[in-house]
């Protein structure tokens, strides 16, 4: 019976087993709907940018709002200096959006339900952003963990504080998108399982649940994607204006 | 009772979804590390591939495009600007041409009117000089013929006296008596009869 409502995260293999050494690299269900996401992504962005008329039509607004969407998301959070970084947030945002939203398709595979996947953006953002403090300010950088106005008794405490909370970021930020992608989904399959179980005559109550869900995450989803890019965007603005 | 009957089959339903969950369940496969390499290096090609296109080729043509567009609009406010001022240059231009071009009317109008009125002036003044000249000639010769009147008048008097006379006297009476009588009496009268 598919009323586990776990079963929908299982990744399977899609094709041959892939080796490289010892890593199986294989083509999964995840990988496709990384390729799908990006794909996705790209056809829609280079039928946006192709021609430019002054009236733009459906799909150039679209690239050219999410475009400005972004670009004042950076400038709003983290000021003029983030711009050699808005690409990398445009993609960050736009993959982790097509992912959620893909995932909102019934029988598709959420790519963001996964801890590695978002683990694995949230560290990489981790490091990005250490790297660019540690460039950007040398070691005066570590005086973020030390915020002025601070009385000398408690400095320890706080120094020990601000740097477990900047340790934290990058499983706060990847457990946060994981879980709530994660959670909805479950909510989701469960609500769906006692449509069945409880047929036509009980069935009724949980398919509206099951309907307003749906709603509910696809703002979550939009949501979601949204917290990752500006929280990066807030990371990054650390790192670039050291305000402490 | 239906909503009893129905709420308790939730409870039962859920209940029965636990039990296959504790069944079937091998914990989430979101922590089975079988397939984190592959996710790791799928996640790697796909957002890399995803970076590379839209940093290299897509975000900078949209930016492009948003920049032509803001120039373009620009272009056309200032040109439209421009123009506007243009117009507003000419409709000044117009409007002392037009001043200018009503003076001038004005100015023609004047002048006919002075040379107009100039010209009536001389003429009146000539044609007032001809007309009392005309007058004075014309007093002149009533002077004249008003001074030559009381003599034809005495004249035909004596004349018309002495008639009489021969024909209720029948005798020739000697003129110079009766105009020294008409004297004396045109002396006596004159005034009556000439209206001095």
């Amino acid at each position: 019976m598919a009323a586990n409502p776990m079963t929908q995260f299982e990744v399977y293999r899609i094709g041959p087993e892939i080796k490289v050494g010892a890593f199986d690299i294989s083509f999964t269900n995840a990988s496709l709907f990384m390729v799908i996401s990006s794909l996705a992504i790209l056809i829609i962005f280079n039928l946006g940018s192709k021609k430019n008329s002054i009236l733009p039509n459906k799909i150039q607004l679209l690239a050219e709002l999410s475009y400005s969407f972004v670009s004042k998301m950076i400038s709003d959070t983290a000021g003029s200096k983030a711009k050699p970084y808005f690409s990398f947030i445009f993609s960050l945002f736009m993959f982790v959006l097509f992912c959620n939203m893909f995932g909102m398709i019934p029988y598709t595979f959420t790519v963001t339900s996964h801890i590695i996947v978002t683990f694995m953006l949230a560290a990489f953002i981790f490091i990005g952003v250490t790297v660019i403090g540690f460039i950007k300010h040398g070691f005066g950088y570590l005086k973020l963990f030390v915020p002025s106005g601070v009385p000398i008794v408690l400095l320890p405490l706080i120094v020990v504080i601000e740097i477990i909370s900047y340790l934290s970021r990058p499983i706060s930020l990847s457990v946060r998108l994981f879980a709530n992608m994660m959670a909805g989904h479950t909510m989701m399959k469960v609500f769906g399982g006692f449509v069945v179980s409880l047929g036509i005559v009980g069935g009724w109550l949980p398919l509206s649940f099951s309907v307003a869900l749906t709603g509910l995450e696809i703002l979550v989803a939009f949501l979601q994607a949204y917290v990752f890019a500006i929280l990066t965007c807030i990371y990054l603005n650390d790192a670039l204006n050291l305000h402490h | 009772m239906f909503k009893k009957i129905f709420l308790y089959s939730l409870i039962a339903n859920f209940f029965f979804t636990k039990k296959i969950f504790a069944a079937e369940s091998g914990g989430m496969p979101q922590l089975n590390p079988e397939f984190w390499i592959s996710q790791i290096f799928w996640l790697v090609l796909t957002f890399g591939v995803l970076y590379i296109v839209l940093s290299k080729l897509i975000l900078p043509k949209i930016s492009a495009n948003l920049e032509l567009r803001k120039s373009q609009i620009q272009e056309n406010i200032e040109a439209a600007e421009k123009q506007r001022e243009s117009s507003e240059a000419k409709l000044k231009e117009f409007d002392g041409i037009i001043l200018k071009s009503k003076i001038e009317a004005k100015n023609i109008f004047k002048d006919a009117r002075e040379k107009v009125i100039k010209n009536i002036n001389s003429k009146k003044e000539t044609l007032d000089k001809q007309i009392d000249d005309e007058i004075k000639k014309a007093e002149v010769e009533i002077d004249t013929l008003r001074q030559s009147a009381p003599e034809k008048i005495n004249k035909i008097a004596v004349v018309t006296s002495n008639e009489i006379l021969k024909k209720l006297i029948g005798a020739e009476v000697n003129n110079s008596s009766i105009s020294a009588i008409v004297d004396d009496l045109v002396k006596k009268n004159g005034d009556k009869y000439y209206g001095h």
